[in-house]
């Protein structure tokens, strides 16, 4: 039965192993069940590619393996270099020496759009994401997700071997089957033969699907995913004439103007938009600090940076949009209900004033009308060419997703399909349920579905194919600009997981045949470069391919483009939108606990996704947070909790996809409920929704509980003008004690005094630092009861503050490390000296000392102790002994743990400058939350050298520390926010 | 149990005896050794010992479940560290001052009343800083590494970190303990010896033979017991006031708005005896009708422990309004923000059934009826110690749920295992009393004989 | 009669203080000085009376509690200066206020435990074995009766002599102790 080899291949086998001992992590089941292919393997012990090909072990080859052996002592049984030779982005594995991690350039994908990282790897194992500064995506940055990459490949629960009928099978079995299959489509030309993937941007999975179906004419190849994308498509079709990838300058604009577009928060360019926003945010710019307007439903990320944001459902977004072309001269009739009308004309005056430096964004979920409008707004302008940019699509077939899954489950229903090849994707939970893919599915006479996780769609599939984690297989992607990125394999598949390549290539009649030989023969190809062996190594080595991305297309605005603009729906009693989760994003991370865990953004909410909707509303509806509600859409219904948003528009409510999973693993299974059986695929992002009280409660954990500040000069802010006219602003009525208010003579700190800057002006409150902080300091995942008692173990914390009317508040967010304190409260009161201060101004945590009192976290004026009230980190779990970094301490029950500054950054940065003879150099230590910031709002460093950015920022008139009436002395400060309202706003 | 009779026969009198008319040396020997020899345990003693008894099992259990699953079983979070085991630390602890306060410092202001109720309280005293112990080892995340609070050498490279209130309090606990424990047993050596002489069992006589030490009442002997005596008082005396303030700086040195306060330490000691007081009325009236010992607690002493009570209650009272004003004239935001969450957040029932209690109760005490009434003045005692609890809640939760940090201000629910640990050791007082008075004598006999009426001194035995 | 040398001395009954108090005196008067009396409780005077002027226990109290605050201070400072030179919370090494409680606390400590020592040493006690227990009638020692006894190692010790002389003194009953 299903059910029990799911449980048997989690905890079973673990038992097994134990009892035989030795290496307890299996790779699959053939292993367990001595299947012939894997005693074959097993002659050579290490699997193919143990040894090189071409005979006997070569010097790398040996210190490789050596490495493996040193990881496998760890119990980390799998762990080795890859066969393939890959490319170290800093050294060569010549220099593999324990403790010295390896950076290997790779790409984080999402919505199979590469953004680049660099990998961080330790003997092999890939512990920690890191951006890529040379790729145009990351600059050096990560988003949350791309964080959490790392955690994905090790997941437990991933899909650990073929599965058929329900029961355990090989890979042997199956080349078997697809090569009788394939004999049976040659005959047929591929007729009822159907490939569905999600939208490829890879070039040689592009190539390789194109070959099949040219061997197989009368197959077809569909292509989904939940974020279509269609409508920007449809939008520059209406435009222009033509499917179009629209592309931002926000560093070029002055007056930027984003129509329900999370440019910053969601998306695979968000990082490097929020990197250019932030750029402009600086007050000093030569250029001067930009200015951005925001409508949207429910409060973003980027709504709350906005200078000026304005609450509105879907269907007023469309009228703001017509309103907004109307008023920059375009022939649009403005409806008569279009909201905030001076609002509109002053922004559409401010944009006036503004052309050629400003930009018109919609979001990806406002329909094509809006798109249009947007293009046709920026054209009006002169933004087209100088901050707008269209490119060709980044999908390598650009179709409209939405109507190729309908022309599918057409073809389904109607039987026209025997033979149905999932590449990726888990269609059965995220196909709108109005379609009822899972139904139609089923009348496939051979469905063969390859995933990451044994899911929903699996369970409907003869064949489960366990799919090879990005981090494990070759592959190639484009960037959100074109680039193409090569994908390199950081460590041998864990479950002999293919990668979606290579079961193309199985359909192709090649099954030996394996990723790098299909990638490399691809690009030998296509990269016509002369030196072939020096271009894939630079590639490899750069993570990127240099001059891919795609040039700049002219285009020319249809004139019929008004007569043919859609006419805006009619209004709807009561709205829904729905929107992908800021953390699990569409399901596909519904089962990685870190970013479960990652308080949203706006709602600090985690483990659930809920019913938002505005203050007003949920008076009128007689509502408070936490009631179960059922919303009904298209004759469908789910039961879900309410939580109330200030700053969501009225009238309408927002859910968020990618939960109520019935089949994802330990994690996500069970958790929330599923938004896609509300989404209807005529108009999956917006349609009208009924509301029922049950008068049942149901419990959110959410981290943040008072979301005022109580008139706490917490998060300081000042208007541009403000600032220019009083740069000091930040220190009015703020009573800092002397320096020489102490009973005591202070302590000096020679040589190197660590300090933090947090720039609040650019602080996007995403997130990215809190599970990059995790992942880097081994920090547990303590799960929902848990955060619910307010035990949430993250040692960074961003506070967010609502202020003013809840209608339209103004959004504040503050991260909130470690302040390292001079006169730490925390240290003075711990009765066993657990934690104490260095020579070099760090409060530190000596976990081996501390006996638990938790005195030190009641002392913290800032609250940022965390205390290990159970055992939360994961002692059992043996892959996820292989994500751990090695150079921070797994911390046990019954212990204090908090911010360290990253200490062991400073300790390796230390060790590199000694060996040299040299101090360590400004920006040499970098720590993790500062690495992985899109906008560099932290900095770190040496404050007794006055040259270092962080002393410079120190001296900025923006720099103020919180709470220092108390003399604590912080050594983390933070730089005042700044806003830069449009005057004529300010009046309204 | 309850007293059976409110009037008692000498109440009427306004100085009522110390020591009831008619008693002789050997009647005070023979009454109060009998509970022990000679008379037949009471049903009551058994009953009260078995429901005891169950008290300390399930507290038994209470910690084993501790120690394996970890202190998140309690309903301590961020930002509130610490819940019911400081609390019920600090009420134990305050508890046990009043045995030292009768024993010592009324010894020193020759308060002749107090002998027959000292050794009583000092066993009280005992028994209560034991169960205070408790908590602070208990309440650590890791328990069984509580000696690294001690000083002592080792290759750990742990030693305590004495800036730190927490090990102030270990020494200050540990001495308390030790010198009640001394004060105790060195008060008991003479009674301890006529138990031995009187006693007709083997065993008994054994047993009490050797904790009298060979004790024979030698002249030479009384003058150095009476000069270590009055020394111990003398040490004790200090040692007392100096243990509630160490206590009260756990709180005052930290620097959270409702901790850090320059009253704490006087307005500690207060409460701690007013406390004290009110446990000790609670186990002295039921007792003394229980065992009939009206003779020797006479109205005189219930009257007393009354005037007492009201007194210090009416000093923590004064501590209550200085914090507020001072909170309000500091002009300190978050001082006066942490009043008004006392008296309008979401503990504030918690706040006001604290003012009642140990405000408004005691004021019945200025009327002389109300003190000679056991019943009501039992009652009394009962919502002091409720107070004084409530007062421990209001200063260690609501001080710490919402601090400086609005973003991180959380909620305090106490959990069962919080409830079964606090209601065990109260099990465990009990017991212990229990078994004390069942197997030493609970007034001190010589000390009985020394205050027999002069008129009694020739009588013939 | 026993032999003289099993003889431990002799012990006079009095059913009231006074009585064992101008007996002791008398006694004391008479040039006896192996006395000892016995009581149920503390009696003034009773000790004067058989020459026994003051004990030396409030010099070795004050003693152990110099000792004890001595002690504690050098133990704070030398561990936080030498051996654990920590910096806590910006604070210097020898931060001698927060020293100032554990000092006081051990200060008491030791002066206690001497004094309670001190007495159990000075008094002999514990005394498994005492010739006066040998008396049936001295078990009421501890409860009403007074107890007053001359040691045979005394130079005036004669038992006849002795023995009158007790009677004379409103003794109920005089009792030889043997050894």
């Amino acid at each position: 039965m299903r059910g029990d080899g799911n449980t048997l291949d989690q905890y079973g086998s673990y038992g097994r192993q134990r009892r035989t001992g030795g290496e307890r992590l299996w790779r699959s089941f053939e292993e367990l069940e001595q299947a012939p292919e894997f005693r074959l393997l097993a002659e050579n012990e290490f699997a193919p590619g143990a040894l090189e090909r071409e005979g006997g072990p070569s010097r790398r080859r040996v210190l490789e393996l050596l490495g493996a052996s040193l990881a496998l002592a760890g119990a980390a049984g799998c762990t080795r270099q890859p066969p393939e030779k890959i490319v170290p982005y800093v050294a060569a594995p010549e220099e593999v020496t324990p403790g010295k991690p390896l950076y290997y350039a790779t790409a984080f994908l999402l919505g199979k759009v590469a953004s680049g990282i660099l990998v961080e790897s330790h003997l092999g194992r890939p512990t920690k994401i890191e951006g890529n500064p040379d790729h145009p995506a990351s600059l050096g940055a990560t988003s949350p997700l791309a964080q959490a990459f790392v955690l994905g490949l090790y997941d437990p629960d991933r899909s650990k071997v073929v599965i058929r009928h329900g029961r355990i099978s090989s890979w042997v079995n199956f080349l078997a089957a697809a090569a009788a299959e394939r004999e049976r489509l040659l005959a047929r030309r591929g007729a009822g033969f159907r490939v569905l993937t999600e939208p490829v941007t890879s070039p040689s999975l592009a190539a390789a699907l194109r070959a099949l179906l040219a061997e197989l004419p009368e197959a077809r190849w569909h292509q989904y995913q939940p974020l279509t994308g269609d409508h920007a498509r449809q939008g520059s079709r209406l435009a222009f004439g033509e499917p179009l990838h629209v592309l931002y300058r926000l560093e070029q604009a002055d007056v930027i103007v984003s129509l329900d577009a999370d440019l910053f928060g969601a998306g695979p360019a968000a990082v490097r938009y929020a990197r250019d926003f932030a750029s402009r945010r600086r007050p000093d710019h030569p250029a001067g600090m930009n200015r951005l307007y925001v409508v949207e439903p429910a409060p973003s990320v980027t709504g709350a940076m906005a200078d000026h944001r304005l609450a509105l459902s879907n269907r007023q977004v469309e009228l703001a949009a017509r309103a907004l072309a109307a008023g920059l001269g375009l022939p649009v009739s403005p409806q008569a209900d279009a909201p905030a009308k001076e609002w509109i004309a002053a922004v559409a005056a401010d944009l006036d004033r503004s052309r050629g430096r400003s930009l018109v964004v919609a979001g990806e979920h406002q329909p094509p009308a809006v798109h249009a409008l947007a293009l046709a707004i920026n054209h009006q302008l002169g933004n087209l060419g100088r901050t707008v940019f269209c490119t060709p699509p980044l999908e390598a077939e650009p179709v409209d997703q939405m109507a190729s899954l309908k022309e599918l489950v057409a073809d389904l229903a109607a039987g026209r399909v025997q033979t149905l090849l999932i590449l990726g994707g888990n269609p059965v939970y995220q196909a709108p349920a109005d379609l009822g893919f899972g139904e139609a599915l089923q009348r496939a006479e051979l469905r063969i579905h390859l995933s990451l996780y044994e899911d929903e769609t699996s369970q409907l599939c003869h064949w489960h194919l366990p799919e090879a984690h990005p981090l494990e297989a070759w592959s190639d992607a484009r960037a959100f600009d074109g680039t193409v990125t090569l994908l390199q394999p950081l460590i041998e598949p864990l479950y002999a997981g293919r990668s979606a390549l290579e079961v193309v290539s199985i359909f192709a009649g090649r099954p030996s045949q394996t990723g790098e030989e299909i990638l490399r023969e691809y690009w030998r190809g296509a990269a016509g470069a002369a030196d072939f062996e020096r271009w894939w190594r630079s590639a490899l080595h750069d993570g990127l391919v240099r001059g891919s991305e795609f040039p700049p297309k002219p285009v020319s605005l249809r004139p019929d483009l008004f007569a043919r603009l859609p006419e805006p729906p009619a209004a709807a009693p009561l709205e829904l939108s729905i929107r992908p989760d800021p953390a699990v994003w569409d399901g596909r991370f519904a089962n990685l606990a870190w970013l479960q865990e990652l308080p949203k953004p706006i709602t600090k909410l985690t483990w659930d996704n809920a019913v938002l909707l505005s203050p007003a509303t949920a008076r009128r509806l007689e509502l408070a947070g936490g009631d179960l509600v059922e919303l009904s859409a298209g004759g469908r219904s789910v039961r879900a909790p309410v939580w109330i948003l200030p700053g969501h528009a009225d009238e309408c409510v927002t859910v968020h996809l990618g939960y109520g999973r019935t089949r994802a693993g330990k994690v996500a299974t069970g958790i929330g409920f599923d938004a896609y059986r509300l989404q209807s695929s005529d108009r999956p992002w917006c349609t009208s929704v009924q509301l029922r009280r049950t008068g049942e409660r149901y419990q959110l954990a959410s981290t943040q509980h008072h979301h005022a500040m109580e008139g706490r000069r917490l998060v300081r802010e000042a208007t541009l003008a403000e600032f220019r006219r009083d740069p000091g602003f930040a220190h009015h009525g703020e009573h800092p004690p002397p320096a020489d208010l102490s009973l005591y003579p202070p302590v000096a700190y020679e040589g190197y005094s660590w300090g933090m800057t947090i720039d609040l002006n650019t602080c996007l409150g995403c997130g990215a630092c809190v599970i990059a902080c995790q992942a880097e300091n081994n920090i547990p995942v303590v799960g929902k009861d848990q955060v619910a008692r307010g035990r949430a173990m993250h040692w960074i914390r961003i506070d967010r503050y609502f202020e003013g009317d809840p209608s339209r508040p103004a959004i504040y967010h503050q991260p909130v490390p470690c302040m390292h304190c001079d006169h730490a409260p925390c240290e003075v009161v711990c009765p066993t000296a657990a934690t104490v201060h260095s020579a070099e101004g760090l409060n530190q945590m000596v976990y081996n000392r501390c006996v638990g009192t938790r005195y030190c976290a009641n002392n913290c004026p800032y609250k940022v102790r965390r205390f290990n009230f159970y055992l939360y980190a994961d002692w059992s779990v043996e892959t996820l002994k292989m994500l751990r970094n090695p150079d921070v301490t797994v911390r046990s029950r019954g212990v204090m743990e908090k911010c360290t500054y990253c200490v062991q950054r400073i300790n390796r940065a230390r060790i590199a400058a000694e060996r040299e003879e040299r101090p360590i150099r400004d920006g040499e230590v970098v720590t993790a939350c500062q690495a992985a910031c899109p906008v560099q709002a932290i900095t770190f460093g040496n404050l007794n050298d006055p040259a270092a950015r962080v002393a410079e920022l120190k001296k900025d008139p923006r720099n103020y520390g919180i709470l220092e009436e108390l003399n604590t002395r912080p050594r983390t400060t933070y730089l005042a926010r700044l806003r830069n309202p449009n005057p004529a706003l300010e009046r309204l | 149990m309850e007293p059976e009779r409110p009037q008692d026969p000498v109440a009427t009198d306004e100085e009522a005896p110390v020591i009831a008319p008619g008693h002789t040396y050997q009647t005070v020997t023979d009454q109060i050794s009998a509970i022990v020899l000679t008379r037949k345990t009471p049903r009551e003693w058994l009953l009260g010992f078995t429901l005891s008894f169950a008290l300390v099992m399930l507290l038994l259990y209470s910690i084993g479940y501790l120690l394996v699953a970890g202190t998140g079983i309690w309903g301590i979070n961020h930002p509130v560290g610490w819940g019911f085991a400081i609390i019920n630390f600090v009420w134990w602890i305050g508890i046990g001052h009043a045995g030292t306060l009768i024993s010592a410092i009324l010894l020193l202001l020759r308060q002749e009343w107090r002998t027959s109720i000292n050794r009583f309280a000092e066993a009280m005293t005992l028994f209560a800083v034991a169960c205070a112990a408790l908590f602070p080892l208990l309440h650590m995340g890791r328990p069984w590494l509580f000696y690294w609070l001690l000083p002592y050498p080792n290759t750990m490279g742990t030693w305590p970190q004495p800036r730190s209130p927490l090990v102030w309090d270990v020494f200050a606990v540990t001495t308390y303990a030790t010198v009640s424990a001394m004060f105790w047993f060195v008060g008991m050596i003479p009674d301890l010896a006529t138990l031995r002489d009187r006693s007709r069992r083997r065993a008994a006589q054994i047993i009490y033979g050797i904790l009298a030490m060979g004790w024979r009442g030698s002249a030479k002997h009384w003058h150095r017991y009476e000069t270590a005596y009055l020394l111990l008082a003398g040490l004790a005396t200090p040692l007392v006031v100096s243990v509630h303030t160490v206590v009260s700086f756990d709180f005052s040195i930290g620097i959270i708005p409702g901790w850090h306060a320059t009253i704490f330490p006087p307005y500690f000691v207060a409460g701690a005896i007013y406390a004290g007081f009110a446990m000790v009325l609670t186990l002295a009236i039921p007792l003394r009708a229980l065992y009939g010992l009206e003779d020797f607690i006479t109205a005189r002493h219930i009257d007393n422990m009354a005037k007492i009570l009201l007194a210090t209650g009416l000093i923590v009272v004064y501590g209550y309004l200085m914090e507020a004003f001072m909170a309000w004239y500091s002009g300190n935001e978050y001082e006066w923000f942490m009043i008004r969450n006392r008296i309008s957040g979401p503990y504030k029932a918690c706040y006001w059934a604290l003012l009642a209690c140990n405000g408004l109760a005691p004021q019945l005490l200025w009327f002389s009826r109300v003190r000679r009434n056991t019943r009501l003045l039992w009652l009394i005692a009962i919502v002091v110690g409720v107070g004084m609890w409530l007062e421990r809640f209001i200063i260690v939760v609501t001080s710490l749920h919402r601090d400086f940090m609005p973003s991180a201000w959380g909620m305090y629910y106490p959990t069962a295992y919080d409830w079964t640990t606090y209601i065990g050791t109260i099990g465990l007082f009990l017991a212990l009393l229990f078994l004390f008075i069942r197997f030493l004598p609970m007034i001190s006999i010589f000390e009985m004989r020394t205050i027999v009426p002069p008129a009694e001194r020739r009588a013939r035995g | 009669m026993k032999a003289p040398n099993r003889l431990w001395g002799l012990m006079a009954e009095y059913d009231n203080p006074a009585d064992v108090l101008a007996a002791a005196r008398s006694a004391y008067a008479a040039g006896y000085r192996q006395l000892d009396a016995y009581s149920p409780m503390p009696i003034h005077g009773l000790a004067e009376a058989i020459g026994f002027r003051r004990t030396r226990l409030p010099l070795l109290v004050l003693t152990g509690g110099l000792v004890g605050c001595f002690a504690a201070f050098f133990m704070l400072w030398y561990v936080e200066t030498h051996v654990y030179p920590l910096n806590v919370g910006g604070r210097p090494l020898n931060s001698w206020p927060s020293f100032i409680p554990i000092t006081f606390e051990v200060t008491i400590l030791f002066a206690a435990i001497t004094a309670v020592l001190g007495m159990l040493a000075l008094n002999g006690l514990p005394t498994p074995y005492h010739p006066v227990f040998n008396v049936r009638r001295f078990a009421l020692a501890s409860r009403h009766r007074f107890f007053l006894s001359i040691e045979a190692s005394d130079p005036l010790f004669d038992l006849e002599a002795t023995r009158r002389f007790l009677e004379a003194t409103h003794a109920r009953e005089v009792s030889e102790v043997e050894r």
